[in-house]
């Protein structure tokens, strides 16, 4: 059996990441010195870049596009609010709210992931919905009511500002550097092979079912953190929006304007989705119509999203996933 | 020794039953063309044979073991691997990846990466190209190079010669009577051209609307019979005609 190693890095790469561990750690710096406001809206970004690179880890490198990963966010943060109300302290039960969606995640994949493309992205917003109403059924949710995480208000609010912040900048440094370790390896060489021809990788010898599985749960898991994350910052939880079609929306736009099936472009969608929050956000429906037209015209003028331009531009994608596998002794 | 048996397979593809109680058995190292018109269920049989389209009935027994139930990338673990119809690579990884990928996933063998690129060489300055930039005969060679490299017993070959220039058929022929001439490996083609089909098999089968109309060494029939049988003309409409 031919033995593969992984291609060097190129310089150009290597420079690349260093520049993002350098912003990772002065973003880690921030609660020392920028205001709780900045802080509170960068970790609503941390939440969006998470669910980005989740969301192209499952449609960009396995094939798997799904409009209802809003049911791992949704019941991370109802797991992480049972948590609560059962004595374990905030912080921790959102983290393990979240972990604890695989137990949801893992019989779903079993049945979702023998269907079809079409078949899979319908049945996922369909379980979306489905494990939304019965949540709403919970006496301690209250149908559309919905509960709040009263603890945490027991909590310094700066602490808990700087915390969540925290909590949401290590998830999406875990999520970017582990679909990284991922894709640069077999699983993401064996997950590209699955998203061209799923039949021909078979006829391979790659195990497509446990492939997808691996990433399907990574997947859900990444969506549930976030989402606990995003709970503990909004405080609320009401099943309607924790389940909202808005979330697959959002992660939709920010990969497929950023560039589906790249490594950085999903960090530069949710940048793209968090600025035009931030300047547009006040217009109401105008600025989801906004949006609309954003997605529109990069569907028109660039459909590899801005790491496609960049690309074009340059000549070469920046951390490109492509190429990477080599003999033994060639890396 | 028998290596693959095939015994009354039938597949359906909804309410068209696509293969009708197709049998026959092949020795190890023995080479067996499957030959019939467009539609024949020639296509359907490769994929019943690699796991990638159940059987409705019949069975698949392997080195005597019953194959039947396993998928596709657990029968490749058994030792059959196919090259499937229209290559199939992976476009949008190079041909090195395309390689590397059966390598990893294969079983261990004779079958190495210099030994394909030794056998293909016109794979070795395109390593690095992405497989869809590659020409027809270019496409074929990196198919059967990666199915090669999962070191099967059994390597399926479906549509060889489809959609390649006569040079590129007659390259890929020449790779494939060099590995044929081992006898290491027991071969299934699935071809169109009869000259290509009668030249190289051992064995032809000869498939009409899922059945088989024909099956023996080539030189066992006329060329007169295996045309007919190839379109599925009957002796009489032969007469008449």
């Amino acid at each position: 059996m031919t033995r593969h190693a992984i291609a060097g890095i190129p310089r150009v790469d290597r420079q690349l990441i260093a520049a993002l561990l350098a912003l990772f750690l002065g973003l880690a710096a921030l609660p020392f010195f920028g205001s709780a406001l900045i802080v509170d809206k960068l970790t609503l970004l941390t939440v969006y870049v998470t669910l980005a690179v989740m969301w192209n880890l499952l449609a960009g490198f396995a094939g798997l596009v799904s409009v209802g990963h809003q049911a791992f966010i949704g019941l991370g943060g109802y797991f992480a609010l049972r948590l609560v109300e059962s004595g374990v302290s905030p912080f921790p039960a959102l983290l393990v709210g979240g972990a604890l969606v695989l137990l949801a995640a893992w019989p779903l994949s079993w049945l979702v992931l023998r269907l079809r493309a079409a078949e899979f992205a319908v049945a996922m917003w369909v379980l979306a919905e489905a494990i939304r109403s019965m949540v709403m059924f919970d006496p301690l949710i209250q149908g559309e009511t919905g509960r709040s995480l009263v603890a945490l208000n027991a909590i310094d609010p700066d602490l808990r500002r700087n915390t969540l912040y925290l909590m949401g900048l290590a998830t999406a440094g875990a999520a970017m550097a582990l679909s990284y370790a991922l894709l640069r390896g077999r699983l993401g060489a064996e997950a590209r092979a699955i998203r061209d021809d799923a039949e021909a990788a078979a006829s391979l010898g790659v195990s497509t079912m446990r492939v997808k599985r691996i990433i399907f749960l990574i997947s859900a898991l990444g969506c549930a953190i976030a989402g606990t994350i995003w709970l503990g910052s909004a405080i609320t939880y009401q099943p309607r929006t924790a389940f909202g079609i808005n979330w697959s929306v959002f992660m939709l736009f920010m990969v497929l304007v950023g560039g589906l099936g790249s490594y950085l472009g999903p960090l530069l969608g949710a940048l793209l989705l968090f600025a035009l929050q931030e300047i547009f956000g006040d217009f109401g429906a105008w600025y989801l119509a906004g949006v609309g037209v954003v997605a529109i015209l990069f569907a028109l003028y660039a459909p590899r999203g801005i790491m496609g331009l960049i690309a074009d531009r340059t000549g070469r994608e920046p951390l490109s996933m492509q190429a990477r596998l080599t003999r033994q002794g060639e890396a | 020794m028998t290596r693959l048996s095939v015994e009354g397979a039938v597949c359906r593809h909804g309410l068209l039953t696509a293969v009708r109680g197709v049998s026959f058995a092949l020795e190890a190292g023995e080479v067996l063309c499957v030959i019939g018109a467009n539609g024949a269920g020639k296509t359907t049989l490769m994929r019943a044979l690699a796991g990638a389209h159940p059987l409705a009935a019949g069975r698949i027994v392997l080195d005597g073991e019953d194959v039947t139930g396993l998928g596709t990338h657990a029968r490749l673990r058994r030792g059959i691997a196919m090259s499937p119809e229209g290559r199939r690579l992976f476009p949008d990884m190079t041909v090195r990846e395309n390689l590397m990928i059966a390598a990893e996933n294969g079983r261990a063998g004779d079958w190495t990466l210099d030994r394909v690129l030794a056998a293909f060489d016109q794979l070795e300055p395109l390593l690095d190209r992405p497989a869809e930039k590659l020409s027809g005969g270019q496409r074929q060679a990196a198919a059967i190079g990666r199915a090669l490299l999962a070191n099967p017993d059994v390597l399926l070959l479906d549509e060889v010669s489809l959609g390649l220039s006569p040079a590129a058929v007659e390259g890929v022929y020449r790779a494939l009577g060099e590995i044929k001439e081992t006898r290491a490996m027991t071969m299934i083609v699935v071809e169109q051209d009869l000259t290509c089909a009668l030249n190289f098999a051992d064995r032809i089968l000869c498939v009409t609307e899922g059945a088989v109309a024909l099956e023996g060494r080539p030189d066992d029939f006329t060329r007169a019979e295996i045309s007919n049988a190839y379109f599925g003309i009957h002796e009489k409409e032969s007469a008449d005609a």
